[in-house]
């Protein structure tokens, strides 16, 4: 058992678990507080999401919308924990979704490209804005966070100027592009029927995951992520062991930028959202990374199961009982997460503590009932 | 022009007093990136007050919501507190849990009291027509706002504070080099708990300025539009220094009021640019703005930095 507890790997999952039970207990106070009829069932409708429905086909279809919006979450959370394991806190991934989402929809409205093109297209965007915070990183020294923030406003606003010009005229939303440009909806490649016919599953779904495993590799395992990881730990000393430095921090936020920019293209081409062209906030898709990426305990394999939580209690929101309640519930349970997720490394110190301690007393009885022996 | 000046005025105010408080903070050795929530819990703190104090007395008024913005957001930054002083915690990774708590948060609230009052209302807004008009005087078209009085009396405030008192002498000492200041006898992690709470005080009170600066009615889904930031931006540009943060909000602040009265201008009418350039404008200048000056950035040295009394 304390052989099991010193695995750094388990170690993270149960201070990820103490986490989410800690969020989910404040999330239910919250709810008492609010109103005591009723909030255990609203609580439970929150964790459960998809489970609420009865009938096992709705239950499938339900599990598909869930699992559609997962992949972005996924790869925005991929984009924020392959930034930090290189010391930057790529905030600005919310806004390199949004130039990921501008492009995609743009390429695919206005100019009818295919779905290949308009993906590429999205990471292109997501990275170009990823290079900027990079560029102003490395050469004028200005604080990734604060850039990533105001380029977040700067793209949302770009966006609902530039998406203006493909909306319906009725509404402030873009218009469907199954109505114009069918071909730039990502292909189901029979994936859909697991799901009871979920159109909303597409090759997104296997895309990200193997995006995730290639991160994992590129992270671990190659010349390029050490050098990468090196130089966040300590960029003076990975500059004097011969490492572009400046050229690590730039490349570095474009590869996160691209995740993110791709990230967007994964839920706009299945057509399961429209862009609102008046919307005044940006999207929550990059700050839910944020929360995903640290649940996972800033590991690619974990952040799939992460997001695919954080995902599925955001959509659980919108199970609990309205009379009270509103379902903006599970963005405080997120965001409490989040805030709990700070205090992983001093619960890690704590376990490590007390499996030493636990250690020294068996030792010390061992010793103690070895000299009782020698008396006898 | 008069509107100009005045929306630049309130703006500005807003500025100044939220980074001003994040200039205390990091002064102490912790990078507040949470101001953006702190912000939106002191409006909230504001909000609520104005909904529920009947009074007809100004004075009364304006010193009672302040008063609650202050405690709000002293007690909402005691949880950056806990968490990165006491705990060690990553602070940015705190700060922006604390700007997405706060917002969700205020949302979840507001919404529920309102649905609380009336089932059928769903809605995340305060409305304080009547409040607000409590906190202006008129004079002569121009719409002073008691606010602009106290970011002045703040930034002087600060000012004196930090360099001519022992207090702000030894915060400085804090930011600078926790080791040094420890081993002549001050209490580290006391004078960093002083700089969190103060900012937390100047955050809300940053933040119910915000939302009385323009509109009589505030939807809380909408959190502070990123003037927590634009704040930090300011306090960069400003070099940490009060009076050159004051000079810098001032620029952030005309930019900021463009957007709002850029109608009234026939030359920039004119021009017929969408109205979002305008919304896009103080992020841009912000930016242009850090290129230029963050180079030979004045950072207090140790800020960020978690202070452990065992380590060299």
């Amino acid at each position: 058992m304390k052989k099991v507890l010193k695995n750094p790997g388990v170690q993270a999952f149960v201070a990820s678990i103490i986490c989410i039970i800690l969020g989910l207990l404040i999330g239910y106070i919250v709810l008492l507080f609010i109103n005591p009829e009723g909030a255990a069932e609203s609580i439970i409708n929150v964790i459960k999401n998809f489970l609420t429905w009865n009938r096992a086909n709705k239950k499938l279809q339900q599990f598909g919308n869930t699992l559609a919006k997962t992949m972005p979450l996924l790869m925005c959370s991929l984009s924020i924990l392959f930034a930090y394991k290189v010391g930057l806190f790529n905030i600005g991934a919310a806004g390199q979704y949004v130039a990921g989402s501008c492009a995609c929809l743009y390429a695919a409205l206005a100019w009818g490209w295919g779905w290949l093109p308009c993906m590429i297209f999205a990471l292109a965007a997501g990275a170009v804005l990823g290079a900027i915070v990079g560029f102003l990183k490395s050469r004028c020294n200005v604080n990734e966070v604060i850039s990533g923030i105001m380029l977040n406003w700067i793209s949302l606003y770009l966006a609902n100027t530039i998406l203006t010009k493909v909306k319906e005229t009725a509404s402030p939303y873009t218009m469907y592009i199954k109505d114009v440009n069918p071909s730039a909806l990502l292909p189901n490649a029979g994936l859909d029927k697991f799901f009871n016919n979920n159109q909303y599953i597409t090759i997104a779904v296997p895309l990200a995951l193997i995006i995730a495993i290639a991160v994992y590799i590129l992270l671990s395992k190659t010349k390029l992520g050490y050098e990468l990881k090196a130089t966040g730990s300590n960029k003076n000393a990975a500059k004097y062991a011969g490492m572009a430095e400046n050229r690590n921090i730039i490349l570095t936020l474009i590869i996160s930028g691209a995740l993110a920019g791709l990230g967007a293209s994964m839920l706009y081409l299945t057509g399961y959202m429209r862009w609102e062209c008046t919307q005044s906030s940006v999207p929550g898709m990059g700050f839910n990374g944020i929360a995903a990426a640290f649940l996972g305990g800033l590991n690619p394999i974990g952040a799939i199961f992460s997001s695919f939580f954080i995902q599925h209690i955001t959509d659980g929101g919108q199970y609990v009982n309205t009379n009270f309640y509103s379902s903006q519930i599970s963005d405080l349970i997120s965001s409490v997460i989040i805030y709990l997720c700070g205090f992983v490394l001093f619960i890690k110190l704590t376990m490590n503590k007390m499996i030493a301690r636990s250690e020294e007393k068996k030792a010390r009885a061992i010793k103690s009932a070895a000299s009782q022996g020698g008396d006898k | 022009m008069l509107l100009l000046i005045q929306y630049t005025l309130i703006f500005s105010s807003v500025l100044v007093l939220v980074a001003l408080g994040g200039c205390i903070s990091e002064h102490s050795g912790v990078i507040n990136l949470g101001l953006e929530g702190i912000m939106v819990i002191g409006a909230l703190g504001g909000a609520l007050m104005m909904r529920y104090l009947g009074t007809s007395n100004a004075f009364i008024m304006v010193l009672l919501v302040m008063l609650a913005a202050i405690v709000f957001g002293m007690l909402y930054s005691s949880l950056l507190g806990v968490a990165c002083i006491n705990f060690k915690a990553d602070q940015t990774l705190v700060g922006t849990a604390l700007n997405l708590l706060g917002t969700a948060a205020a949302t979840v609230f507001v919404k529920a009291i309102n649905t609380a009052a009336n089932p059928d209302d769903h809605s995340s807004e305060i409305e304080y027509v009547r409040a607000r008009k409590m906190f202006i005087v008129n004079i002569n078209g121009f719409e002073f706002n008691w606010f602009m009085l106290v970011a002045v009396i703040a930034v002087i405030v600060v000012a004196v504070m930090l360099y001519k008192t022992k207090f702000g002498l030894r915060l400085m000492a804090c930011g600078e080099h926790p080791q040094a200041a420890d081993s002549v006898g001050i209490n580290v992690y006391k004078m960093r708990w002083a700089g969190v709470l103060i900012s937390g005080a100047l955050g809300g009170l940053g933040g119910i300025c915000y939302i009385l600066a323009g509109v009589s009615l505030w939807k809380f889904e909408n959190g502070v539009a990123g003037f927590g930031f634009l704040a930090l931006a300011v306090m960069i540009f400003g070099q940490w220094k009060p009076y050159r943060i004051a000079l810098a909000a001032l620029l952030f602040g005309l930019f900021r009021a463009l957007s709002n009265t850029y109608v009234g201008f026939p030359a920039l009418a004119a021009l017929n640019l969408p109205g979002n350039v305008y919304n896009m404008m103080p992020y841009i200048v912000s930016l242009i703005v850090l290129a230029f000056t963050s180079k030979t950035s004045r950072a207090p040295k140790a800020e960020g930095i978690p202070y452990d009394k065992g380590s060299r």
